[in-house]
């Protein structure tokens, strides 16, 4: 009986249709597919993309090179050195991210106590020699100087959980 | 003995000690700030309230006497109160800047902090602001904010120091930290107040946010500087020596160390660090490569050996260097067959003959229970400050100190007896001493000593040591590096065995025992002096600028430039450059490994904390590749325990039994001024001249011709007058100052300064003029 039923099964094609029947819902249903970079998918205001550095309103650098976010950071992508500036306050001379190895888990973010260090909404960036993409302070600067808007905004959508 | 409960754990402990004290026995962490094991008790943080049954508050550990059958609880419900209510006080006023503080990560109070404190302040209103204070080069106040009013400085300065340089003023809120008026902490001890500062208010100038705690990797090591070795912590991130801090050794250097061991360290990363190997043709200096650096200086050794002898070759190293070094240089020499091998550079009388090595004479520990000190010829202070710390806690105990010396100056410490004479007096004050002392045991005076005229100062001492029970004669570096030496170690050594005590020498440098363990010195050969004194064809320097390093920087100098060829093994690149033909960058102390024989004879290896700078190699490396070119048998260590273990199994006993020195009292008195000099604490040696913060402080102030007033008056000067210093054919330029602490007819000049170096010897006479 068994033998019977298989050999029907095999001349009508019936996992074949089994499986056109599949396709063609998927045909007809709401495509999900996001036309990137047309098309953008939505974004949390804890989005942890490129990293930042931000400044004060009078234009004053956050950062205190506490090294915190250095110590804290698990991939060692992070590299400060610090040095007294000329009015004493206690300032980087150098910021690095090598963002080759940053694995984006936003504890450097966690960890500073001045906001200064943050990941911001972007990442659509890309480099093209492996140089690249390790961030120094100037141009992580830059990054914080030109979407300060947007992240302070999230800050602010954030700061009611914390 | 009484037995106590802590915690229900029960514990013995002696009568009259603390709750503290029994709690550290049982292993039992009460949280503290103003306690300090070393220190009085203040009782004035607070934070060690702790639960007595059957007392109706909690109680102070630090402050409260254990009695028999006492129940104490630190973590019940009112203890546990008690320190989170203190320890919100505490923080009310200390200001939230963990995150710039060079202590965070290592502050007593952020982790007491953690374990204590609340998560959040309940505290609005402002913050109390305190101004900061401008106190020296080394100690940064600017943070004084961040102070709690442990007044574990203030307590440190009165009782360790000896010196009460900073105070608590004003009251309850307006109570902060100061110094007097204008003036800076300038006590050789200061550093230590970093260590004890249980928040960040007192930090250190130097190391000011170059690191933060966690990324240091501390790494063991000795000091190079003075006799004691203090045990040291090299803290090092990213290869470069970062601070410097004591690693606790109660047999040594208890929990301190001296600034000039804390701060040096800037030295080591100077500008001046020599980092290849250099030669020098037609004039010019060549950057070369090891082999044809060593290669050159091979032949130019087995040249001179063979046209001029190998009695013509020379070296000279300084006590500051590891015994391994030594050990090799002089084994180096002995190879090639000359014995003219000295590390006692200082030094000008050598006719001790001591059949061993000169040393404390006890263990460093046993200072502190001494009753009587007759302490001859020394800077103590600045020689050897932490000697001086423990002399002063004898002192304070009970015990007398007495003092024959050829300046007054203060020890900061009650001085029961004093001689203070020109240098050329100083072995008649010790032969009346011994002279009192003999006649107070009645014995015979012998036939030479008759003509001694006992005065009252030396009748003193005699009386104070014939009284202690367990007296110390030591020798300071100014009689060491006295011409008459020998004179004052054999009557000193006469006074001690007389008066029961014990005898030792002060070690001027970290080696001054292993020198001599290592054979160092030159038996049958020629010692420092005379190595000089007839000038020799080639000089091999380790570690050495003869022009700051010798006791007759006059003399060193014109052998070193008539030389055919100079060798100079150091760290830097200084004066050599003149007067050598080769320069070999050799690694300092962090940067090899070695060992250091300490004063009291303590044998104690160290590793090498980071790489050598550049193309520097530790100088036993070098000397052993030397000794393979030069083809000396022997000569194939593979690591420095190898040649540590071959010296130490044939280095001499430790002796400071001297014998056969007839005693020659000289009573000429010549009217000519007299020099005395000491060597100041930060010129001491290569690496401490070169450490930018500690040359910045008083101590090293360019040297002064110091007078006494009278003196002053007679040569018709006053102080701040430009003078010309002549000694023998040297002369220099230098400022007269007025020093009252000095006796009559002495001119106070400091050596280890190139203000200085020109001159003659250490001691002789000298005249001054207007210039």
């Amino acid at each position: 009986m068994e033998k019977i039923k298989e050999f029907f099964k095999t001349f009508l094609l019936v996992e074949l249709l089994k499986g056109m029947a599949l396709t063609g819902r998927y045909m007809f249903a709401r495509k999900i597919t996001v036309q990137f970079p047309e098309e953008k998918t939505p974004q949390g205001y804890r989005f942890r993309g490129l990293h930042a550095q931000r400044r004060y309103p009078n234009g004053e650098e956050r950062c205190i090179g506490c090294k915190l976010c250095e110590a804290v950071c698990p991939a060692l992508a992070i590299k400060i050195e610090v040095a007294e500036r000329e009015d004493g306050t206690r300032r980087t001379t150098q910021y690095d991210i090598d963002l080759t190895k940053c694995i984006f888990c936003g504890f450097c973010e966690e960890s500073c106590p001045v906001d200064a260090i943050v990941e911001t909404r972007i990442f659509e960036y890309h480099g093209e020699n492996r140089g690249d993409l390790y961030y120094t302070k100037p141009m992580l600067l830059a990054v914080g100087d030109k979407h300060e808007a947007q992240i302070a905004k999230d800050r602010a959508s954030d700061a009611k959980y914390r | 003995m009484i037995n106590i409960e802590i915690d229900g754990k029960l514990v013995e402990t002696e009568r009259g000690s603390t709750v503290m004290d029994a709690a550290n026995k049982a292993g039992v962490h009460i949280p503290h700030f103003c306690y300090h094991k070393k220190l009085s008790i203040a009782a004035n943080c607070r934070m060690c309230l702790v639960e007595v049954e059957k007392a109706p508050k909690p109680l102070p550990a630090c402050a409260t006497p254990a009695t028999d059958g006492m129940k104490v609880h630190t973590h019940s419900e009112m203890a546990v109160k008690a320190q989170k209510g203190v320890m919100e006080f505490l923080l009310i006023n200390h200001p939230l800047d963990c995150p710039i503080c060079d202590q965070g990560g290592e502050c007593q109070l952020q982790d007491l902090a953690v374990g204590y404190g609340g998560g959040e302040s309940r505290y609005t209103e402002e913050k109390r602001m305190v101004n900061p204070k401008e106190i020296g080069e080394l100690i940064s106040t600017i943070e004084m904010s961040r102070c709690i009013q442990c007044t574990r400085c203030v307590r440190f300065g009165q009782e360790i120091a000896g010196q009460m340089e900073l105070g608590m003023a004003n009251r309850s809120e307006h109570a902060e930290i100061m110094s007097f008026v204008n003036s800076a902490v300038d006590s050789e001890l200061s550093g230590n107040m970093i260590d004890l500062c249980p928040v960040g208010a007192l930090t250190s100038k130097p190391f000011r946010y170059t690191a933060r705690s966690w990324e240091l990797s501390r790494r063991k090591s000795v000091s190079p500087h003075d006799g004691l070795g203090s045990n040291l912590a090299v803290h090092v991130k990213d290869n470069k020596v970062c601070r410097v801090v004591p690693v606790e050794n109660e047999a040594i250097n208890e929990c301190w160390i001296s600034d000039k061991d804390r701060f040096s360290y800037e030295g080591l990363n100077s500008q001046e660090r020599l980092t290849r190997p250099m030669i020098k043709q037609d004039n010019k200096w060549l950057e070369v490569e090891w082999t044809t650096a060593l290669e050159y200086v091979a032949n130019g050794l087995r040249q001179i050996s063979a046209s001029a002898g190998a009695d013509h070759i020379a070296a000279l190293a300084t006590p500051n260097s590891t015994l391994e070094e030594l050990y090799l240089l002089q084994k180096l020499m002995r190879g090639i067959e000359s014995s003219n091998v000295d590390f006692r550079l200082r030094q000008s009388d050598f006719s001790i003959g001591a059949k061993g090595a000169p040393w404390l004479g006890m263990q460093v520990a046993e200072i502190n229970s001494r009753d009587r000190f007759l302490i001859v010829g020394s800077f103590l202070r600045k020689d050897h400050p932490l000697l001086a710390q423990r002399i002063r806690q004898a002192v304070k105990a009970g015990a007398d100190a007495n003092v024959v010396h050829a300046a007054d100056d203060d020890l900061l410490m009650p001085v029961a007896n004093k001689a203070i004479v020109a240098p050329s007096g100083m072995v008649d004050v010790l032969a009346q001493i011994l002279k009192a002392l003999i006649i107070q045991k009645e014995a015979t005076v012998p036939a030479d000593m008759e003509k001694v005229a006992v005065g009252d100062a030396a009748s003193s001492i005699a009386k104070s040591l014939a009284s202690g029970a367990r007296s110390a004669v030591l020798l300071g570096n100014l009689a060491q590096q006295h011409p008459e030496a020998s004179q004052l170690a054999s009557i000193a050594g006469q006074i001690a065995e007389l008066s029961g005590a014990k005898f030792g020498f002060l070690g001027e440098a970290a080696n001054s025992v292993g020198g001599y363990m290592a054979g160092a010195v030159p038996g049958d050969g020629m010692n420092a002096r005379e190595m000089l004194a007839n000038p020799r064809k080639a000089y091999l320097l380790l570690n050495v600028e003869p022009e700051l390093d010798m006791h007759n920087p006059e003399l060193a100098m014109a052998a070193m430039k008539q030389a055919d060829m100079v060798v100079a093994m150091s760290a830097y690149k200084h004066h050599a450059t003149e007067y050598a033909d080769v320069l070999l960058p050799i690694a300092p102390y962090t940067e090899t490994s070695g060992t250091f024989v300490n004063t009291e004879g303590s044998v104690q290896s160290f590793k090498g904390a980071v790489k050598p700078l550049g193309d520097a190699r530790p100088a036993w490396k070098v000397l052993r590749v030397l000794g393979n070119l030069l083809h000396v048998a022997g000569f194939n260590f593979e690591t420095s325990e190898a040649v540590r273990d071959e010296a130490l199994g044939a280095a001499c006993k430790l002796n400071n039994r001297i014998e056969g020195i007839a005693l020659k009292v000289n009573s000429t008195n010549s009217a000519a001024l007299q020099r005395v000099t000491d060597v100041p604490i930060y010129f001491a040696d290569a690496l401490v001249r070169r450490a930018n913060a500690l040359q910045k402080t008083g101590d090293a102030a360019i040297p002064c011709a110091r007078l006494h007033g009278d003196e002053l008056q007679k040569l018709g000067l006053q102080p701040g007058d430009t003078v010309r210093v002549a000694q023998g054919n040297a002369s220099v330029q230098l400022k007269v100052s007025r020093d009252d602490r000095l006796p009559p007819g002495v001119v106070r000049i400091a050596a280890g300064h190139p203000a200085t170096a020109a001159l003659g010897p250490m001691f002789g006479e000298l005249s001054l003029e207007r210039a």
